[in-house]
């Protein structure tokens, strides 16, 4: 009974998205602008409440402040953004490499779940903030903490979502495959790894704005470059909108760098979406 | 009642030299402690070469945990199961098997997905990369057995419930096993869909000859397309009757609303409520 409930809903829902078709096109519009229409708005009144309440340029700078302070700057601001730019996709290279490793381990053997899984909690409960100081005394101040800040707070993401995309594989599919003959090992080749890489690209994201907070705020604890070192010596010398400019440069890293691997997780798996951004781009034009 | 009910070895009903499945008084216990469920006791069944099997018998009574002792992917508590001859202590390696929900690879189109097998059982493992255009040939063959010709480039999105399912079959035949095993397949289709597969599968079995056995919910669909029909108690299951089924092949649509036939069905269901009856009054 319900099955057949259920193929007639589907066949219902496939025909009412035909003629509704302009539809999605003019609400992809509206989502598209939504946020430059927020950013805007925010700016605007920013700027008219430093205007009105007088608000002493020490204390909240105003956008145009920060504007000027950017442009003033736009140099020193590059060279320390390519610090930055670099130590995080350096760290975040490591964790790919190590939390993929780590999440093909604790999701393929019990064993190493059973040993890895309460050390990797308690190494994710550690505010890194504390490690950085270690780190300075081992290595020195510079790029080596900033990159291991970076690495310590990327690979978990990764590593868990790794794990938890092996942990999909349907145990009728198991089934299938051990009664042919397959090894585990086979399985995992076969469909542990493709299975999660629909959940490891889209940990890739996530990770990738972790690794520049790790960074950023390594550079701001022990660093000689970088935004956060910049950010530090600016507000040592109560040069408010460069602290500001400096936030605005991390917050635009961040918002490029996810925009960058949101993308390569599109092209990447499509299949995992279930041919619905096929349906939705056919039918927004 | 032409329903032969001995108290023990029900299942033994062709103990001959061709046995090709043999099952005998197998226990099967899930867990331990408090904890420890009994899926089976005392279960016995022979099936030969080449024969159509159906299980039937009350939810939960142990026919999946049945599919995984004969396949070898989980060991007897108690009792012995051997499969051509060999005593199964691990998984068997040839055996083809089909479950209710198709289980495709969402990321190999169908043609792909349908050779799966030939990538990991042994001899054609190693001849795939040499002899791919043959295989592929099979594989569509195979394909358009079922009605899903030209299908074979599609990804499994693209297709609807029954025709995955159809492609989940061809899965489990793609490498000619001998023994086909499948776990109520056509449960989640349609009912014109279903009774479509019966006759695709009917088909595929009088030319191949493979050996089957098929759990099903369905009594029609037992009535069917099996030879011989087992019934199975309430858990902890084991076989407690047996049907054979004397029409001949093949079987059409028209037959399952004859008379005879339509006894045989409600035969079984009686029987099967009985069972679930005993059951109850058990646990009560
Ligand atoms: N992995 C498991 N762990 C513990 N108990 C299990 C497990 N699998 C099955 N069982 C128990 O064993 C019994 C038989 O299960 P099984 O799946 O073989 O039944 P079934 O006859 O296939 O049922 P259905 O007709 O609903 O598919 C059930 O009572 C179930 O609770
Ligand atoms: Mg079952």
């Amino acid at each position: 009974m319900s099955q057949i409930d259920q193929k007639i809903d589907s066949d219902a829902s496939d025909l009412v998205l035909e003629p509704d078709a302009p539809a999605p096109s003019r609400r992809l519009v509206t989502e598209n602008s939504a946020p430059w229409l927020i950013a805007a708005g925010t700016l605007v009144v920013w700027q008219l409440a430093v205007w009105v309440f007088s608000i002493k340029r020490f204390v909240l700078p105003a956008p145009t402040d920060i504007a000027a302070s950017l442009w003033k700057w736009k140099e020193v601001i590059l060279m320390h953004a390519g610090q930055t730019l670099y130590t995080t996709l350096l760290g975040f290279a490591f964790a790919v490499v190590g939390g993929m490793l780590l999440g093909v381990a604790v999701g393929y053997s019990r064993v190493m779940y059973r040993a890895l899984y309460p050390i990797l909690i308690a190494f994710n409960s550690v505010p890194k903030v504390a490690i950085v100081p270690i780190l300075v005394i081992w290595f020195g101040i510079g790029t080596i903490p900033a990159v291991i800040t970076a690495f310590m707070l990327s690979f978990f993401p990764i590593a868990v979502n790794v794990a938890a995309g092996l942990a999909t594989v349907e145990p009728e599919l198991e089934d299938v495959l051990r009664s042919l003959g397959a090894s585990r090992r086979t399985i995992l080749f076969k469909v542990g790894l493709p299975r999660s890489l629909p959940y490891f690209f889209a940990s890739l994201k996530v990770a990738i704005t972790l690794a520049l907070v790790g960074s950023v705020i390594s550079e701001t604890i022990a660093s000689n470059a970088g935004i956060g070192y910049l950010m530090l010596n600016a507000s040592s010398r109560f040069d408010v909108p460069l602290v500001f400019a400096g936030l605005i440069v991390v917050a635009a890293m961040g918002v490029a760098i996810y925009a960058v691997f949101a993308a390569v997780e599109t092209r990447t798996t499509g299949w995992a979406v279930r041919g619905q951004t096929q349906r939705f781009d056919a039918g927004g034009g | 009642m032409a329903i032969a009910e001995p108290v023990t070895g029900a299942g033994a009903a062709a103990p001959g030299r061709d046995a090709f499945v043999e099952i005998d008084t197998v226990s099967l216990a899930y867990g331990s402690g408090p904890s420890r469920t009994l899926a089976l006791r005392g279960a016995t069944i022979n099936v030969r070469k080449g024969e159509f099997v159906a299980v039937v018998g009350p939810s939960g009574c142990g026919k999946s945990s049945l599919m995984k002792l004969v396949t070898g992917l989980m060991r007897p508590t108690v009792g012995s199961v051997r499969v051509d001859g060999k005593s199964v202590d691990g998984p068997l390696k040839i055996a083809g098997m089909a479950f209710q929900n198709p289980t495709l690879l969402p990321w190999r189109n169908t043609l792909k997905n349908v050779m799966l097998p030939l990538e990991i059982v042994d001899p054609h493992k190693g001849r795939l990369r040499a002899n791919r255009k043959e295989y592929e040939e099979r594989a569509e063959r195979l394909l358009d057995s079922v009605g899903l010709k030209g299908f074979g480039n599609r990804h499994p999105w693209e297709l609807s419930g029954g025709m995955q399912q159809r492609a989940s079959l061809c899965r489990a035949l793609i490498h000619q096993p001998d023994l086909l095993m499948l776990d109520e397949p056509f449960a989640a289709l349609d009912a014109f869909t279903r009774e479509e597969l019966w006759a695709v599968l009917q088909k595929l079995w009088m030319e191949e000859k493979f050996t089957v056995i098929l759990v099903t919910h369905d009594l029609r669909e037992a009535v069917y397309l099996a030879e011989t029909i087992r019934i199975m108690s309430a858990r902890p299951g084991r076989i407690v009757a047996t049907r054979e089924v004397p029409f001949g092949f093949p079987r059409t649509l028209d037959d399952t609303f004859k008379p005879e036939f339509v006894d045989i069905v409600h035969e079984l269901r009686e029987h099967i409520g009985r069972e679930r009856t005993t059951q109850q009054a058990v646990s009560q």
